[in-house]
């Protein structure tokens, strides 16, 4: 009996060490971004198109004050309640003094400089389809934000959603730089495919999400619960959303719905920042969950 | 007897437990955020382009908004109305919480209907950027103040 205990202790030991080995925080290549300089001005867009400040601006930040990303909204989940971190140019508070490798790595890998998995509240398994340019690009912005001394709050997590290192296993599951539309036949589309599934992060709440708490692609966009507990999140993809082109991106530029309802929740803050997009951007969506019906 | 007594006894104690019929109440809020829809919709569909401008028609239609902005919002909303109360009503609680805030997002309405108002008759060209500011007041209170559909 002992020595079955024995070798089922080290079949544990041997088999979780080597998927501790295997789900290790990974991180992107630095030659790959040695040589890149981003471009502030472009970076300013993608970092509008991917609705960083949405989540980073302090909570109950009204004007000028969003620009300052000193973190401290909070998501209550079913797997407990996740603080948004400061993200300002801050050195200490912040995140001033990150490398544009060591960004690149939280931003498209969810991989902590220090070395530990982030959580997917960080919709890193969308960003990770971005460019290496387009991370240059918002690193380059993210310099030109005021500086926040606020410190970051800790997440307020249960047993087992506490041990990050379980977040791995996640990311083998879950982690994929593979697009849901395949080849886009247009540019417009290939812009609206980076806009949904990639900056907007669109299928983190429109998408319904398995027991282990990834994705369902096979069901994009179909609509889920929201992960605040409250009420439903729609369908998008056009078995759910019969609005024409016209409408989905006057409801993006306005917030108007087409019977002239008014957008509600954190889609508020989705409708300003495309508000704020060229109207090509806006038409792009539109055009691309038309297509994806097709 | 004893079985009347008895039950007439819940009866008045359930009743200070029990939620108070405010479907006038509802009726009333929801129907006056339904005639700003339909009449956003007449101004929407000519600043999308689809329908033709018709200066008369966007003027009637900003001047009832203007008319529902007017309306004194304190006896639709009493105490105990929120969807924590009551079935049918996507009022969240935090409403009552800051009530403040919630009036002057609706006087902010009312400044952005009656800019809508001034401007509805000038050409089609206006009504555009009149209705983007008038529904950033519909969502800046919806934003927190309604909860999400069920």
């Amino acid at each position: 009996m002992l020595r079955k205990l024995t070798s089922l202790a080290a079949i544990v030991l041997v088999t979780g060490g080597a998927g501790l080995w295997l789900t290790k925080p990974r991180t992107v290549a630095s030659e790959v971004y040695a040589g890149l300089t981003g471009d502030a001005a472009r970076g300013a867009t993608t970092f509008t198109a991917a609705g960083c400040a949405s989540c980073h601006y302090a909570p109950d930040a009204e004007g000028e004050a969003k620009r300052v990303l000193s973190g401290g909204q909070a998501f209550k989940t079913e797997f407990g309640t996740f603080h948004a971190p400061n993200i300002s140019p801050h050195p200490q508070a912040g995140i001033g003094d990150w490398s544009l490798t060591e960004f690149a790595s939280a931003v498209r890998l969810g991989t902590a400089p220090e070395g530990h998995h982030y959580y997917p509240a960080f919709p890193y398994s969308s960003y990770i389809r971005l460019e290496p340019q387009q991370i240059a690009d918002l690193w380059a912005h993210l310099q030109t934000l005021p500086e926040s001394d606020v410190p970051s709050k800790p997440h307020d997590l249960g047993f087992p959603f506490s041990i990050r290192a379980s977040l791995g296993g996640w990311k083998m599951l879950y982690l994929s730089e593979d697009w849901v539309m395949d080849d886009p036949a247009t540019h417009e589309l290939a812009r609206g495919r980076e806009l949904v599934e990639a900056l907007g992060h669109c299928g983190e709440c429109h998408t319904p999400r398995t027991a282990l708490g990834g994705l369902d692609r096979k069901r994009w966009l179909d609509g889920a619960a929201n992960p605040s507990g409250e009420g439903e999140i729609p369908g998008i993809a056009p078995a759910h959303l019969d609005w024409s082109s016209t409408d989905i991106a006057y409801y993006l530029e306005t917030g108007f719905t087409p019977d002239f309802d008014s957008a509600g929740g954190h889609m508020v803050a989705v409708v300003d920042n495309f508000a704020a997009l060229p109207a090509e951007d806006r038409a792009a969506v539109a055009a691309y969950l038309k297509a994806l019906g097709e | 007897m004893k079985v009347l007594v008895l039950s007439t006894l819940c009866t008045a104690l359930a009743l200070p437990a029990m939620a108070q019929d405010f479907s006038a109440q509802l009726k009333a809020r929801q129907g006056q955020f339904r005639i700003l829809a339909i009449n956003l919709g007449i101004i929407g569909d000519m600043a999308k382009g689809e329908a033709e401008y018709d200066a008369e028609a966007a003027q009637s239609a900003a001047d009832s908004i203007v008319a529902v902005s007017m309306i004194n919002q304190g006896p639709l909303w009493p105490q105990g109305s929120s969807e924590m109360d009551l079935e049918g009503t996507r009022a969240k609680a935090e409403i009552w919480d800051n009530l403040p805030d919630v009036l002057s997002k609706w006087d902010d309405l009312g400044t952005q209907a009656a800019n809508l108002q001034q401007v509805a008759a000038t050409g089609q060209e206006a009504l555009g950027p009149a209705l983007g500011t008038l529904g950033g007041t519909c969502k800046a209170c919806h934003d927190e103040y309604r909860a999400p559909q069920n």
